[in-house]
């Protein structure tokens, strides 16, 4: 992928990228997979839309996993009211529908100022200001996916708890910080970066499908692989290879996520392998 | 048993008016004035303000709440800003459309998914199963939007096998269906693998063997029933999710239900309609959860106790 993305910009090729009645071309020895609308080469914009894809869904995932591991440490390690708290609070946010919430949010932004505070005090702290781009994507993104995160990592924590080893470290005087730290996060380790892959998978799929909306990251004319397919729609019956290629390019990465995801299962967790499929 | 199910409800209602209030709070964040959404661009003033009175609009942020969930319990919500129409009659006369496709597949994916899950489960480590792996993983990686395009072009516009768009006949609904079948079919019938799997290794099976049950009623009388208990939780969620919109599918299918109501809604700034489906498929899907935690009961006696 690296040796793809270095190989993008020499292949740009503007001119020539439209027949003579100004139609998208087909794939060719010049455009090795034909080009859009307004000429442009598909394969170094599809390509091109590999960096705003997975810088979305990696930090989408990376902020994710922080939310849902630590909802799902705390909830497991001191149970009680604070668990059930917890989890009823990602009950609400699972029985919401992420892909609406998602859309909503992320529509709602053009640089407008949230003030989150009562009308009457000055806490101007808690304003928020939000803005199209790729930060604000990979934030809401990541702020929807982190449920199913937290139920599997509290599971795994509440079983570790009531191991001996973690017993002798409560005896020999350890805190709970400590405890939490040094010997159940190293030991649920597998699991969060199994987790992780499988929610980059999601968190990529989210992405396509708010650019697809037009919602996704700014500014427009740099591709994305969920933009692409919807400029590319109008002249699906004439050039159904506009829309093609970013798709085979969308489900290559899923896949890949996905398959990464289940081979590591394999490595740590053979007996168990066939759990998430 | 009534304390527990007394217990779930009350949850199951705290849990929705959190879902209520998470809505409130993003449709609050919508840029511009909703008064000035509805008075159109060429209103004066003095219309604008007289409908932000009208709405409470200058009322601070927990009072409106307050009377938006007063409201809510007595299943109002509001009406839209765009069309002026009832929330509630939007969303009940889109309803139909969804429910309608979202059965259709679920019934095609479990018929295609429960026979398939227990011959893989019966057959493991062959080829069989391992295709069906590579599918079913395949499956869960393409995206939706994207696999009704090239249905619609290939099986619609150009073999002519399906409407391409529309909603006039149950034909209409087959290949929007398919689709949600090609997405969640594979994971299904992994779903009914793994489980069949965890029960065939259970020693009732082999005392079932013992007795000398045949091998299909051993497969799909014995060990099947014990195998959907979990994939019924999981089929809850989803359905309900579901019924809340399939906003891609419904949007290239050109189908009129509750995801395209949804999307228009959000283009359109239209804040009582996002609120109203998101609150609706919230609804859903604690009602599915509910049902599912008091089925349990039923099926399984082990949980009773």
């Amino acid at each position: 992928m690296t040796a793809y993305k270095l190989l993008a910009d020499p292949l740009q090729q503007f001119k020539n990228g439209l027949d003579r009645n100004g139609m998208p071309l087909p794939p060719s020895r010049q455009f090795v997979l034909g080009t859009d609308s307004l000429g442009r080469d598909i394969f170094s914009r599809a390509i091109h839309g590999t960096r705003v894809s997975l810088t979305v869904g990696l930090a989408a995932m990376c902020t994710a996993t922080l939310i849902g591991v630590t909802i799902g440490t705390v909830a497991g390690f001191f149970g009680g009211k604070t668990d059930t708290l917890l989890m009823r609070g990602t009950e609400v946010m699972m029985s919401i529908p992420s892909l609406l919430l998602a859309i909503a949010f992320a529509g709602l932004m053009d640089g407008k100022l949230v003030h989150f505070h009562p009308a009457g005090l000055p806490w101007h702290f808690l304003d928020l200001k939000l803005q199209q781009g790729i930060t604000s994507i990979f934030l809401v993104i990541g702020l929807l996916s982190w449920t199913g995160i937290v139920r599997v990592v509290r599971a795994e924590v509440m079983g570790l708890k009531e191991r001996e080893f973690v017993q002798a470290a409560r005896v020999l005087g350890a805190k709970n910080g400590r405890i939490i730290f040094r010997h159940i996060l190293p030991n649920i380790l597998p699991t969060i970066i199994i987790l992780a892959m499988m929610s980059t998978a999601g968190t990529i799929l989210l992405e396509v499908g708010l650019a697809y909306l037009g919602i996704g990251a700014r500014p427009l004319p740099s591709p994305s692989w969920g933009s692409m397919i919807a400029e590319g729609q109008p002249y699906f019956i004439s050039a159904p290879h506009i829309v093609v290629v970013p798709g085979v390019a969308i489900v290559l990465t899923v896949l890949a996520f996905n398959l990464l995801s289940q081979g590591l299962q394999e490595i740590f967790d053979p007996l168990r392998k066939d759990r998430s499929a | 048993m009534l304390k527990r199910l007394c217990i779930r409800l009350v949850w199951s209602l705290l849990v929705l008016i959190g879902a209520a209030g998470l809505s409130f709070l993003i449709a609050r964040a919508v840029p511009g004035d909703p008064a000035r959404v509805i008075a159109g661009a060429k209103a004066d003033a003095e219309t604008i303000a007289l409908i932000r009175t009208e709405l409470h609009l200058n009322d601070p942020l927990w009072k409106q709440f307050g009377r938006y969930l007063w409201q809510l319990g007595h299943g109002d919500l509001g009406k839209s800003y765009v069309t002026n129409q009832p929330v509630t009659e939007a969303i009940l006369t889109r309803f139909p459309a969804t429910a309608a496709l979202s059965l259709t597949a679920l019934v095609i994916w479990m018929a295609l998914a429960i026979p398939v899950g227990v011959l893989t489960a019966r057959y493991q480590g062959t080829y069989f199963d391992r295709i069906v792996l590579v599918i079913a993983t395949i499956g869960i990686s393409l995206p939706a939007l994207w696999v009704a395009r090239l249905l619609q072009y290939e099986l619609a516009y150009k073999a002519g096998l399906f409407p391409v768009a529309g909603l006039q006949s149950f034909r209409h609904l087959l290949l929007p269906a398919l689709t949600l079948v090609v997405l969640v079919g594979g994971y299904y019938a992994r779903l009914i693998h793994t489980n069949m799997v965890e029960v065939l290794r259970m020693s009732f099976i082999r005392t079932a063997e013992a007795k000398g049950v045949s091998g299909s009623r051993l497969l799909f009388v014995h060990a099947l029933r014990n195998a959907l208990i979990p994939v019924v939780t999981i089929l809850g969620i989803d359905l309900a999710g579901l019924l809340g919109g399939v906003v891609f599918t419904e949007n290239v299918f050109a189908l009129p239900g509750i995801g395209t109501l949804a999307l228009q809604s959000v283009f359109n700034l239209d804040a009582p309609i996002i609120m109203g489906t998101v609150i609706f498929s919230a609804f859903l899907v604690v009602s599915a959860n509910l049902v599912v935690d008091l089925l349990y009961n039923f099926i399984d006696p082990r949980i009773r106790g």
